[in-house]
């Protein structure tokens, strides 16, 4: 006995192995009395030199400990000899090494051992073993340092010596594997995450607004993947793959008048000339309802896939909005404002001296307005004076866009005007007029807007909200112009259309009659199909514009990218040092990050690209492109050119504001597609669709000719107004159903909140009662490992209490009589009351300024 | 167990993985990180790492809390801030994305009691406050607001009304933040 508790005073730092078998020795040898009488002796013998933290840590291994001490008195014959083996083996290891417990070195002793064991006995070992793997798996989670915790780990792995080991081996390293193989696909996973390091160290250099644009970015990189395998693996590569090659028909040919041009590099990128007549406009697709080996349904797949990418945008917007919902959860709750600002402010990402510097600015400026706000809460003279600040911003903002809606209006008025003398006769801005000034107006009105809600003075994050939404404002009256511009375009090329129809069969009856008069057995004349009259086809003329504008916006972006920020920058840089003030923190200075403006730049693409993709099944692929393009381009535009922002703010929330914008967008660029394939009827000679009156003729034709009589008969049934209205009624009602059920869920929630505040409140109340007493706890020489404590604790202020006599928490009423309870009791429950209340006036544990010299003591 | 010679042994990476909050791959370049800083150590070869050469990281130097981080973290008997490779690794494990909130809170209170007495009192408050507005005169707070905002704080989030905030309060405060868990967070 002796020579054990020796060395659980001398071997320091390895103690619970040597206190472990402490207690097996004495559990064997008698009873549990006994031990706690020594505990007690132990402790007096000890008294004040063993420090509080050691003391906890004995008791975490004591909680283990006891578990192995049923196991230990029921093997008790067989596991004496094993055990006083490890006993001496476990010595020499002290001496020799700390920490070196690799378990393998012993499963052969206890070989022997499993064969004697009853399977009651393997199952609570193997219970043991569990419990044991639990404490490993919560290891991480406390704020213990890492030598306590390896030592404790060591301890666990090491403690069964007897068959709880081999089984707790054997056991270990299966799930050990498994754990191995979950930590490595975790790993794998987080490698997998494309840009993840460079968002990173965004984030770092400029705090999580400017992160979350670039992480809005990769997500959109992802959806248009998905955009991009639909239209590429469905539409594009079976027509390239098995449909009629170029040159065969007409709308897969480039026409005669065209064909000297249309390699020009000028053309081409126009996306005329041969890039018109490819895979990349729905021109070139063809009617033929079966292609290939595979019998593709060419007509129907196109249909299908241009349904396809609405519907998944639809759901994958929503179920991604649905998901930052639920993060926000409770939502305001103002009751900690300044413990809030003062305890959680500091972004512990900024890694940059400049950010720094402008963080503990705004800190400053909240701490100061939340100062001001708090005294000034009451009396409101300068209300007026904001308010009519914002008034005018608002005012100005709607002449700004008023303005700009009627500058489109007018150019776009003219333009028609060009194209119906013929744009040939006009030079390159005329031609190009509605786009420049679109992307002129989307440059530069942000800028005035942004100078505009500087008069407003509101917080950063909701100024960065007014701005998305003013912003968005101007975006979607430029999209709607341009797409009723379009829709214009449309009818005249329908108009077109008509003739051509009509010329066409007068220049088929020229050709019969005109060359082979009368012979009406000769075969029909091969006339090459570049020189067969054609349709305008105005959808391919629909996709091109879609390209048009996604190139030129492109190109806008880079090009105000490269000038605005990057050769800003290398001027402010280098002209600093021969000009006659200081530039970089005068005037020019470096550029800041425009979240606001990216973020809806991102997002109005988006929208073109789900209004164009049905017409250019090529556009998925050029966004895809852009944005990859993007990524880098403006991450190391961001690193390298621009200054964080003056006000950093977090991004918290906002991710859900882009999302519904996205949604809006979405909705609203699915509008104007929805109603051109339902109610313009398709090019008679281009397309996927030529020869039907309206596009989605498709589906019916496949009922009627792909499936059983019986599946369209149902189907025309189901489809009939009398099934189809009870069952919009039926959506209608649940969906109210769902929304009052939700409503429900909130209040329950706010009242559930109120209620934990008011039982806050109540603890409160008993806690004042002893505050004094408090305070006197802190000289108490007990502290334990703050295990579950995570929010305020009710149970740990009832301890608090009961430990001065005032409340006795009935559960706890056996430990009051001594401030110091016995550490040997066997339910775990009832650990001693240091655990908690003594985080509130005692030692923290794990902490530097512990009692020194018994820290260091037992170190050594 | 500190000896971090160049490569780590795999049976203590895999322990490492099980015992922090942080991936192979981030413990593997936080021991390039600490091998370089330790490199760097005059010819004197020591497992620990001053807190002057753990501080000239890039992502501790505009901390404001920079040096208390450095003693929270150090298991050194001389108190210098020093830290071991597992110290670093604890702090690393702390301040990773996967880490509890109990576990940054708890850390983040006694970042916050500088005077290591386990509450946060006025004084410890006053200091928090400093660091938080900077040391330049132009961003301190003065004397006035100091005292309105440290009985603000206190009227907020001193539950027991005993005069300091303790841990459990702070980590009722601390877990109802939407920003907290987001932002008390270094990368490597």
């Amino acid at each position: 006995m002796l020579i054990y508790l020796k060395t659980f005073f001398f071997v320091g730092k390895d103690n619970e192995f040597s206190l472990y078998y402490v207690e097996v020795e004495e559990n064997s040898q008698g009873g549990q009395e006994k031990q706690t009488t020594r505990d007690g002796k132990r402790r007096r013998e000890r008294n004040g030199e063993v420090s509080r933290r050691r003391a906890s840590e004995k008791r975490t291994t004591e909680v283990d400990t006891k578990r192995a001490e049923k196991k230990h008195e029921k093997r008790h014959k067989t596991a004496r000899k094993e055990g006083e083996k490890h006993e001496k083996r476990q010595r020499r290891k002290n001496s020799k090494s700390e920490s070196d417990s690799a378990p393998e070195s012993k499963d052969n002793q206890a070989v022997g051992v499993l064969g004697s064991l009853t399977p009651e006995e393997l199952e609570k070992l193997k219970e043991a073993v569990d419990e044991r793997k639990k404490l490993i798996a919560t290891m991480r989670g406390k704020p213990w340092p890492m030598k306590k915790k390896l030592v404790v780990l060591s301890c666990v792995l090491s403690q069964g010596v007897t068959g709880v080991f081999i089984i707790s081996f054997l056991y270990y390293s299966n799930c050990q594997k498994w754990m191995k193989f979950q930590r490595d696909f975790e790993n794998f996973k987080t490698a997998c995450i494309p840009w993840e390091m460079k968002i990173k160290e965004i984030e770092s250099h400029f705090g999580s607004s400017v992160a979350s644009y670039f992480i809005f970015l990769r997500w959109m990189y992802g959806i248009n993947m998905i955009l991009f395998g639909l239209t590429f693996g469905l539409v594009m590569v079976p027509e390239a793959l098995m449909g009629k090659p170029y040159g065969s028909i007409p709308r897969k040919t480039v026409p005669r008048e065209e064909e000297a041009s249309a390699m020009n590099f000028a053309i081409l990128w126009d996306f005329g000339g041969y890039a018109k007549y490819s895979v990349l406009f729905y021109g070139y697709y063809n009617s033929q309802r079966a292609i290939g080996w595979l019998k593709f349904r060419l007509p129907l797949s196109y249909f299908l896939v241009g349904v396809g990418t609405v519907a998944y945008s639809y759901m994958v917007v929503i179920r991604t909005m649905a998901r930052n919902a639920n993060e926000e959860g409770g939502g305001d709750d103002t009751s900690f404002n300044f413990s809030w600002k003062t305890f959680t402010s500091w972004d512990y990402l900024i890694g940059n001296p400049e950010t720094a510097d402008n963080k503990f600015a705004s800190i400053t400026t909240s701490f100061k307005e939340a100062i001001v706000e708090e005294q000034e809460s009451r009396k409101d003279d300068n209300i007026h004076l904001t308010r009519f600040l914002r008034v005018l911003a608002n005012f100005l903002v709607l002449c700004c866009l008023a303005g700009s809606g009627y500058l489109i209006y007018f150019v776009v008025r003219r333009s028609q005007k060009f194209a119906l003398l013929g744009l040939e006769n006009y030079g390159w801005w005329e031609r190009n007029e509605v786009n420049m000034v679109m992307s002129l107006l989307g440059m530069f009105c942000p800028m005035l807007f942004d100078v505009i809600s500087t008069l407003e003075n509101y917080h950063p994050r909701v100024a960065l909200q007014w701005q998305l939404g003013r912003i968005f404002a101007l975006f979607l009256g430029n999209l709607y112009t341009f797409i009723i511009a379009l829709m214009d375009a449309i009818q005249l090329k329908r108009a077109e259309e008509e003739i051509v129809k009509k010329n066409m069969t007068i220049w088929q009856a020229n050709l019969y009659n005109g060359t082979v008069p009368d012979n009406s057995t000769a075969p029909p004349i091969t006339v090459h199909p570049a020189d067969i009259p054609r349709g305008p086809c105005w959808e391919t003329m629909v996709g091109q514009e879609f390209v048009r504008l996604i190139i030129s916006d492109t190109m806008t972006t880079y090009i105000t990218l490269l000038i605005g920020d990057f050769l800003r920058a290398v001027l402010v840089r280098f002209l600093n040092n021969c000009w006659c003030w200081d530039l970089e923190y005068g005037f020019p200075s470096y550029s800041e990050f425009d979240v606001s403006g990216n973020v809806l730049g991102l997002i109005f693409n988006q929208g073109m690209i789900w209004m164009g993709a049905f017409y250019a099944p090529c556009l998925p692929a050029l966004n895809l492109l852009r944005l990859h393009v993007s990524m880098y381009l403006q991450c190391w535009a961001v690193m390298c050119c621009n200054v964080p922002q003056e006000r950093v703010f977090k991004a918290s929330g906002s991710n859900n504001f882009y999302m519904a914008m996205l949604l809006v967008i979405l909705f609203l660029s699915t509008l104007p597609a929805i109603y051109t394939i339902v109610s313009i009827p398709p090019s008679f000679d281009c397309g996927p669709f030529s020869g039907k009156t309206r596009m989605f003729d498709v589906i019916q034709e496949t009922l009627e000719s792909d499936f059983p009589a019986w599946f369209g008969k149902m189907f025309s049934y189901a489809s009939n107004p009398g099934l189809v209205l009870p069952f919009l009624l039926l959506l209608v009602l649940a969906i109210y159903y769902l929304q009052s059920t939700s409503k429900t869920y909130k209040r329950v929630n706010m009242e559930l909140k109120k209620k934990l505040q008011t039982v806050s409140w109540e603890v409160q109340m008993y806690v004042q009662m002893s505050p004094t007493q408090l305070k006197g706890l802190s000289a108490s020489s007990f502290s334990g490992v703050n295990e579950e404590s995570s929010s305020i604790d009710e149970a740990g202020h009832h301890r608090q209490a009961g430990q001065n006599g005032r409340f006795i928490h009935p559960s706890q009423s056996q430990h009051t009589q001594n401030s110091e309870p016995p550490v040997s009791s066997t339910h775990t429950t009832t650990r001693p009351p240091a655990s908690r209340g003594h985080t509130s006036s005692g030692h923290l544990p794990g902490h530097p300024q512990q009692p020194q010299k018994n820290s260091h003591s037992n170190r050594r | 167990m500190g000896g971090t010679s160049s490569k780590l042994p795999k049976d203590l990476l895999s322990e490492y993985q099980e015992l922090t909050f942080l991936t192979k791959q981030e413990i593997l370049m936080a021991h390039k990180i600490f091998s370089e800083l330790q490199d760097r150590e005059n010819g004197l070869y020591s497992s620990r790492v001053s807190m002057e050469k753990i501080l000239t990281l890039p992502e501790l130097k505009s901390n404001p809390f920079r040096k208390r981080i450095c003693h929270v973290f150090s298991t050194s008997d001389m108190k210098d801030g020093s830290l071991s490779f597992e110290d670093f690794l604890d702090l690393l494990s702390a301040f990773s994305d996967s880490a509890t909130l109990e576990i940054k809170s708890h850390y983040a209170f006694r970042i916050f009691d500088f005077d290591d007495d386990g509450t946060l009192d006025a004084r410890d408050l006053e200091k928090l406050v400093n660091s938080l507005t900077g040391e330049t005169d132009d961003t301190r707070l003065t004397g006035e607001e100091m005292r309105q905002l440290i009985s603000n704080i206190l009227e907020e989030s001193d539950i027991d009304k005993d005069g300091t905030v303790n841990l459990s309060e702070f980590q009722h405060v601390i877990s109802r933040s939407p920003d907290f868990v987001s932002s008390f967070k270094i990368v490597l």
